[in-house]
């Protein structure tokens, strides 16, 4: 059965999101939220999610900190960050590239990550463009760093990072990224010309898991309607449906 | 500005210029209140006039109502030297002050356009060196005005250790927690209390109460500042502090200091439950905006605009 790249995008995350009890997303992280509403669907909806600033699935209603209370009290256990640059010991950036404070190339900000990378237990890395640009051996800036010192309070971390081209895990000890699997027509040699940072692999990697002809089902049907309440253009570009 | 009314009530409440004490411990007397006064009327030009060059001003994110027509009226006034504390981003509304050259300081977790791109004069001023930044990250913004609401003079918050925010931060601090035998080292965030808090809400009443439904931010900005000043789309008669299922979203007029109306005052954005962003007015002004003379013919319209 024939499938588009962000369905498997959206099936492999829902696979790092199992057993998962609360999933929040962001409102701007269509692919991401869309694996949270079929992760929802799959666990009978043991799995709850949250999707900031949307209509349907927004379950805050006390202010700007209240997401941030909740994931340092451990009531959120998922959550997505990105970076502008992402290094091989999973240190975000967000901020810019060059010397803080006159950063040649200037983005928006932090965000929330520098609280939420040390206290949700699964954060998956997330960023479709992968190359040496964004992949980097060191980071410019530390956002929020992949791993802390001992002794530092970190119930929280880098899981995964999953980029258009495969799917990594973290190691948190070794504070390295190992390549777990190669997403269709893609291979090693081209994840290794993008990659700006080492990591660890096996002697044989794996091919990501195509969408069972089920899930494309699933996602295609009840779940591209849920999609379609916070995230409208990405549910009629690749489902084809309206909100 | 066609939101202007006539005066409704007598003896305009004057603004007096901030205690140069900037301490909680100076007593209740830096809190400028409407409470207890017949609420005079103001408009967009006064409620200017009463931030200070130089003041710090809390702004609330882009979802949460910022003051966009007031913004205007304050560029307009020539405002200099903000120092713009955002709760915890902004956009628009802090682009255009930046563009404008009416801000010193950024204290934020991050300004931008949202899905109409970067910031670009918080990004021009950024590689320009024409701006002081603050960086930090969402959670510290809010925990610092919690600390001010308390009146206590931090707030401890986890994370933040080992990044280059907190490097950057000599303001923060880090302490080994004195409730814990092991060693355990946390950030402790100054109180940050703003001068003034700006923002654009549905209603007020007479007496100078303001509800702002879901967006509770905005209870802890007027709890943490020394001067409020709302727009609001409408004054109701009423008392919305009587209304006991608006109440837990009024701000009561003890922290407000003063209110204008200025229908359409958060636009081009949204207001939540009234009106949605103005999505090609948004797009414009990033398309106008990416460059110096860009931004001034937007702002020569935009002005020209909101004055007919």
């Amino acid at each position: 059965m024939g499938y588009r790249p962000e369905e498997l995008l959206i099936t492999t995350i829902a696979r790092l999101l199992d057993g998962v009890g609360h999933v929040a997303v962001g409102v701007s992280s269509p692919i991401p939220g869309s694996a949270a509403l079929l992760q929802r669907h799959l666990s009978g909806g043991k799995t709850q999610v949250t999707v900031l600033n949307s209509k349907n699935l927004q379950t805050l209603n006390d202010g700007a900190g209240e997401l941030f209370d909740r994931a340092a009290q451990g009531r959120i256990g998922a959550f997505f960050l990105s970076g502008g640059q992402i290094d091989g010991q999973a240190n975000i950036n967000l901020v810019g590239i060059g010397d803080y404070p006159r950063h040649t190339v200037r983005w928006s900000g932090s965000f929330g990550s520098a609280m939420l990378y040390y206290l949700v237990p699964r954060v998956i890395l997330f960023r479709e463009e992968h190359t040496r640009r964004t992949m980097v051996e060191k980071v410019d800036f530390i956002s929020a760093p992949g791993t802390s010192a001992e002794g530092v309070y970190r119930p929280g971390g880098p899981y995964a990072l999953i980029t258009s081209l495969g799917l990594f895990a973290f190691d948190k000890t070794r504070a390295r990224f190992r390549l777990n699997s190669i997403h269709p027509g893609h291979s090693l040699e081209e994840i290794l010309d993008n990659t700006g940072f080492e990591f660890d692999r096996d002697e044989v990697i794996p091919e990501t898991a195509a969408p069972s002809a089920e899930w494309l089902g699933l996602l295609r049907g009840k779940i591209a309607g849920e999609v379609a309440d916070p995230y409208p253009k990405f549910a009629h570009a690749v489902f084809g449906v309206s909100a | 500005m066609g939101a202007r009314r006539k005066p409704v009530t007598g003896g305009p409440f004057r603004a007096t210029p901030l205690s140069p004490c900037g301490a909680i411990a100076c007593g209740a007397s830096i809190f400028e209140t409407m409470m207890g006064r017949k609420m005079p009327d103001f408009d967009l030009d006064a409620l200017a006039a009463m931030v200070p060059d130089g003041a710090k001003v809390a702004i609330p994110v882009s979802r949460s109502g910022p003051a966009v027509a007031l913004t205007r009226a304050l560029i307009l006034r020539g405002v200099k030297d903000l120092h713009l504390v955002a709760i915890p981003t902004a956009g628009i509304q802090a682009d255009m002050l930046i563009g404008a050259g009416c801000v010193a300081v950024v204290e934020s977790a991050g300004i931008t356009l949202d899905e109409f791109g970067q910031a670009p004069r918080f990004v021009a001023a950024v590689k320009a060196g024409k701006i002081r930044l603050m960086d930090t990250t969402c959670p510290a913004l809010v925990s610092g005005l919690q600390a001010a609401e308390k009146g206590v003079p931090f707030f401890p918050m986890r994370g933040l250790i080992g990044s280059d925010l907190l490097a950057n931060r000599p303001d923060y601090k880090v302490i080994d927690n004195p409730m814990s035998d092991a060693a355990d080292p946390i950030v402790l965030l100054p109180a940050i209390v703003p001068d003034v808090a700006m923002f654009h809400a549905p209603l007020a009443d007479r007496h100078g109460n303001v509800w702002i439904g879901k967006a509770r931010e905005l209870m802890t900005m007027a709890h943490a500042a020394k001067r409020c000043l709302v727009t609001v789309e409408q004054i109701i008669d009423g008392d919305l502090m009587g209304d006991p299922l608006r109440a837990p979203a009024v701000i009561p007029a003890l922290y407000v200091s003063a209110i204008a109306v200025a229908e359409g005052g958060a636009a081009p954005l949204a207001l939540n439950g009234y009106y949605e962003a103005d999505s090609v007015a948004l797009a414009q002004y990033a398309a106008m905006a990416a460059d110096e003379p860009g931004f001034a013919a937007w702002l020569a319209g935009d002005t020209r605009a909101a004055a007919e």
